[in-house]
C-alpha cells in the first residue's frame, strides 16, 4: 500500500513537482521521487500525463451492507422554524433518490417546530418528526443519540445534513458512532447508479483543488453541505407524503452539555443567509468607519452587509458578517464586492452567486475573474455615485 | 479546579496562502515549500497554556504526521507546552477523518488521564472540522464546538461561550471534554526565550502503530471509510464585462445593467 512511481512511464518531465501541496516531489536522475511525508492526497497523479504515479489503494475490506435503502436529509430547525438549508438539501436529495430509485426522507428533531408539511412539498416522501421539550434547543447529545437510533432502525443508504454550526458539530459524532465515512462541505453530490455510490465533491486545500470522494464499504454514506450551495426547489403543495411521529426518549442518552444562555448578534440587520442582495466590504475600506458607506449602499438596495476576512480580523465588523471559507457561504442573486481582492478563501464563499459586481482599484485583483461586472476604480468615488444613482 | 491535564491537537499543513493556481498550466504554483502549524491550532495551544496558567496542570501537544512535523512540536514547547508527542508511521498515511480520530483516540488512551482536549475549529488543508467531534465520540466524552471564551472551569465542568450563526451561546460542559476553538478566543503568544531553550533540549517521543498497539489494517487508508477517487482543479471562466469610464459613468452603466436584468 502506498504511492510509487512507475519508472517505465515516468519521463522526468517534472509536471508533478509543483503539483504536490506538500512540496515532496523531486526529479532525481530524470525520474520523479516522492519524499517522506506523503499523505496520498493524489494531486500529483492528476498532474501526471503519463500515468506514472500509482497509488495502490488498500483492498476495501468488507462489502457495503446492501440492505440499506433511502436518502435522508436532516432538516434543521432554529427557534421553532425550519432552516432553509433543509429545503435546499431536499431539492438535491430528490434528484439523488430518483437516480437511486428510492425514497427521500426528512428527519426533523425539535419542539413545536412548524413546517413539517413544507418538507413534503419540497420533495420528501416521508418525514420522521420527533417533537419533545428536551429537543427544543438543538441539544447535540440528544440529537446525536436520536439520529443514530433512527439510522440503525431504518437503514438509509445516504444521509445528508447542513454544514451549519449544529450540523458540523453533531453529524461527525453520528458518523463516528456508526463507524462510517463523512465528507464535509460538499459543493456537489451525484450518484454512481451502478454501484449505488454517493459521489461527494468538495473543495480542499483552501479551494485550490476539488476532490471527489466515495464511501465504498460503509453505510450510510454521509455528507454535509453548506447552506446556499444548493438551490431550494419550488414547493409543490399537492405532493403526498407521510409524517411519522417519532417517540423520543431521552433516557438512555447521556447528556453532558447544557445550554445556559443565547445572546443574539444584533448588528446583523438583514440575515446573510436570507438575503437576495449582499453588499460586501474588504480590506480596501481602510478603517471601521468606512463600513458606513457599505451600510448606506446596502440600505438603499435593501441588502445585507457582508465582509471578507480582513475587516473581521481588524475588528471593523463582527464575525457573523464574514463570507468565505471560514465564514458563511452565500449564493445570492446579486453580490457587490467593494474593496475585496478576492482571495480563494473568500471566493469559496460567494462565487456561486448569480451576479457578482466587483469594485476594486487593482485591475489584476482575482475578484474580477469571478465578476459579472467589473469596475476598476476607487470605491470611495464609485460607491457614492452608485448611491446617488440608485436614489434617483 | 486544581490542576488540569490538557491535550492540544496540532496539525502541520502546507501554508496555503502560498498556493496559487497558474492560469496557463492550471497547476498549483508554490513559492517555497514551507509547512506551518495549522493557524486555528495555534489558538488551541494558546488557550491550553492560558488554562494551565489559571488552574495549574500540564499541557501536552499531540500531532499525527510525518517526521517533518517535529519542529512544529518543538515550537509548541517553546511557546509553552510542557511536552509533545508525535504519532508518525507510514502506515498512518491516507487517513481520513475517521481513521485520524481513531488513531488520536488510541494515543489519548495511552497518555492516560486527561481533562480537556483542545483542537482548532478546522484545518487549512483538509478543512473538515470533523476530527474533534469524532475523537470526542470515540472517547465517549463531552464535545463542544466553536468556543470563543472559556468563562470558568470547576469541578462540575466548564462554562464556555461558543459562536453560532446568529450570535453566541453560553454552555455548561462536563469534563473530560473535547472542545474546538475559534480565532476570537485569544491572541496566540510568541515563543519565549526560556521556552526556546527548553525546546532545544526537549526530546519528542515518536509513537508508531506498534507503540499504539494497532495493527496495520486498523490505521491509515485501510481504516478509512472514505476514498478520494478524483482530484481536479476548479474551472474559473471569466465571463465578466468591465465597465469603462470615470466613477460616474461606471456607476451609471452598472445601475442601468442591474435595472435591465431586474436585479434591483
Amino acid at each position: 500500500m502506498g504511492i510509487r512511481i512507475d519508472l517505465e512511464n515516468c519521463t522526468g518531465c517534472g509536471d508533478c513537482v509543483p503539483s504536490c501541496p506538500f512540496g515532496l516531489i523531486e526529479i532525481i536522475d530524470e525520474k520523479a521521487h516522492i519524499g517522506e511525508g506523503c499523505t496520498l492526497c493524489g494531486v500529483c497523479r492528476e498532474a501526471c500525463s503519463f500515468e506514472a504515479i500509482v497509488i495502490d489503494k488498500a483492498a476495501v475490506t468488507g462489502v457495503a451492507d446492501d440492505t440499506h435503502r433511502g436518502v435522508w436529509v436532516f432538516a434543521e430547525g432554529s427557534h421553532s422554524r425550519l432552516r432553509s438549508v433543509g429545503y435546499e438539501l431536499l431539492a438535491k436529495g430528490r434528484e439523488l433518490a430518483d437516480v437511486l430509485g428510492t425514497e427521500l426522507c426528512a428527519v426533523c428533531l425539535g419542539h413545536n417546530l412548524s413546517g413539517a408539511e413544507e418538507l413534503i412539498a419540497h420533495g420528501a416522501d416521508r418525514v420522521y418528526l420527533a417533537d419533545d421539550p428536551a429537543l427544543a434547543h438543538n441539544e447535540e447529545d440528544f440529537f446525536t443519540g436520536e439520529l443514530v437510533r433512527l439510522i440503525r432502525e431504518h437503514k438509509p443508504e445516504v444521509v445528508i445534513a447542513g454544514a451549519t454550526s449544529l450540523g458540523r458539530a453533531f453529524i461527525p459524532r453520528v458518523a463516528a458512532i456508526l463507524k462510517t465515512g463523512l465528507t464535509a462541505d460538499c459543493t456537489d453530490l451525484g450518484i454512481d447508479a451502478g454501484k449505488r455510490l454517493l459521489l461527494q465533491t468538495r473543495p480542499t486545500f483552501g479551494g485550490n483543488i476539488m476532490a471527489t470522494i466515495i464511501c465504498p464499504a460503509k453505510r450510510p454514506q454521509m455528507a454535509t453541505v453548506r447552506p446556499r450551495v444548493f438551490r431550494k426547489g419550488v414547493p409543490d403543495k399537492s405532493r403526498q407524503g407521510q409524517i411519522i411521529k417519532v417517540d423520543f426518549k431521552k433516557e438512555g442518552i447521556t447528556s453532558r452539555t447544557k445550554l445556559i444562555d443565547f445572546v443574539e448578534d444584533i448588528t446583523e440587520k438583514v440575515k446573510l443567509e436570507d438575503a437576495d442582495v449582499i453588499v460586501s466590504g474588504g480590506r480596501g475600506l481602510g478603517k471601521a468607519e468606512n463600513f458606513r458607506l457599505i451600510e448606506e449602499l446596502a440600505s438603499v438596495l435593501g441588502a445585507a452587509v457582508a465582509s471578507s476576512r480582513p475587516p473581521v480580523d481588524e475588528g471593523w465588523i463582527p464575525y457573523s458578517h464574514q463570507v468565505g471559507q471560514t465564514g458563511k457561504t452565500v449564493c445570492t442573486k446579486l453580490y457587490i464586492a467593494c474593496g475585496i481582492s478576492g482571495a480563494v478563501q473568500h471566493l469559496a464563499g460567494m462565487q456561486t452567486s448569480d451576479t457578482i459586481v466587483a469594485i476594486n482599484r487593482d485591475p489584476a485583483a482575482p475578484i474580477f475573474e469571478v465578476a459579472s461586472y467589473g469596475i476598476v476604480g476607487d470605491l470611495f468615488e464609485v460607491v457614492p455615485e452608485l448611491i446617488a444613482k440608485l436614489k434617483t | 479546579m486544581a490542576g488540569m491535564n490538557i491535550l492540544v491537537c496540532l496539525k502541520q499543513v502546507p501554508g496555503t496562502t502560498q498556493v496559487k493556481i497558474d492560469p496557463q498550466t492550471n497547476t498549483l504554483v508554490r513559492q517555497g515549500i514551507e509547512s506551518i502549524c495549522n493557524p486555528f491550532d495555534t489558538y488551541a495551544l494558546e488557550e491550553g497554556i492560558r488554562l494551565r496558567e489559571r488552574y495549574g496542570g500540564k499541557v501536552t501537544a499531540l500531532s499525527m504526521g510525518p517526521p517533518q512535523a517535529e519542529p512544529m512540536l518543538k515550537e509548541a514547547i517553546s511557546i509553552g507546552a510542557d511536552e509533545a508527542i508525535l504519532l508518525s508511521d507510514s502506515a498512518f498515511a491516507g487517513s481520513d477523518t475517521l481513521a485520524t480520530a481513531s488513531t488520536l483516540a488510541r494515543a489519548v488512551v495511552k497518555i492516560g488521564s486527561c481533562d480537556l482536549i483542545i483542537c482548532g475549529r478546522q484545518t487549512l488543508d483538509g478543512d473538515t472540522g470533523q476530527v474533534g467531534p469524532e475523537l470526542a465520540e470515540m472517547l465517549g466524552i463531552s464535545f463542544v464546538a466553536y468556543v470563543s471564551k472559556v468563562e470558568e472551569v470547576d469541578r462540575d465542568g466548564m462554562r464556555v461561550q461558543r459562536m453560532v450563526e446568529d450570535g453566541h451561546e453560553v454552555m455548561k460542559v462536563e469534563l473530560p471534554a473535547v472542545m474546538t476553538v475559534v480565532k476570537e478566543i485569544n491572541i496566540p503568544r510568541l515563543p519565549s526565550l526560556r521556552g526556546m531553550v527548553r525546546a532545544k533540549s526537549a526530546t519528542i517521543p515518536v509513537w508508531t502503530a506498534r507503540e499504539l498497539g494497532v495493527a496495520a489494517g486498523e490505521v491509515g487508508m485501510p481504516a478509512s471509510a472514505t476514498q478520494v477517487i478524483r482530484v481536479f482543479f476548479p474551472q474559473r471562466v471569466s465571463k465578466g464585462e468591465m465597465l469603462p469610464g470615470d466613477a460616474e459613468a461606471q456607476a451609471e452603466s452598472l445601475v442601468t445593467r442591474l435595472r435591465e436584468s431586474k436585479l434591483i
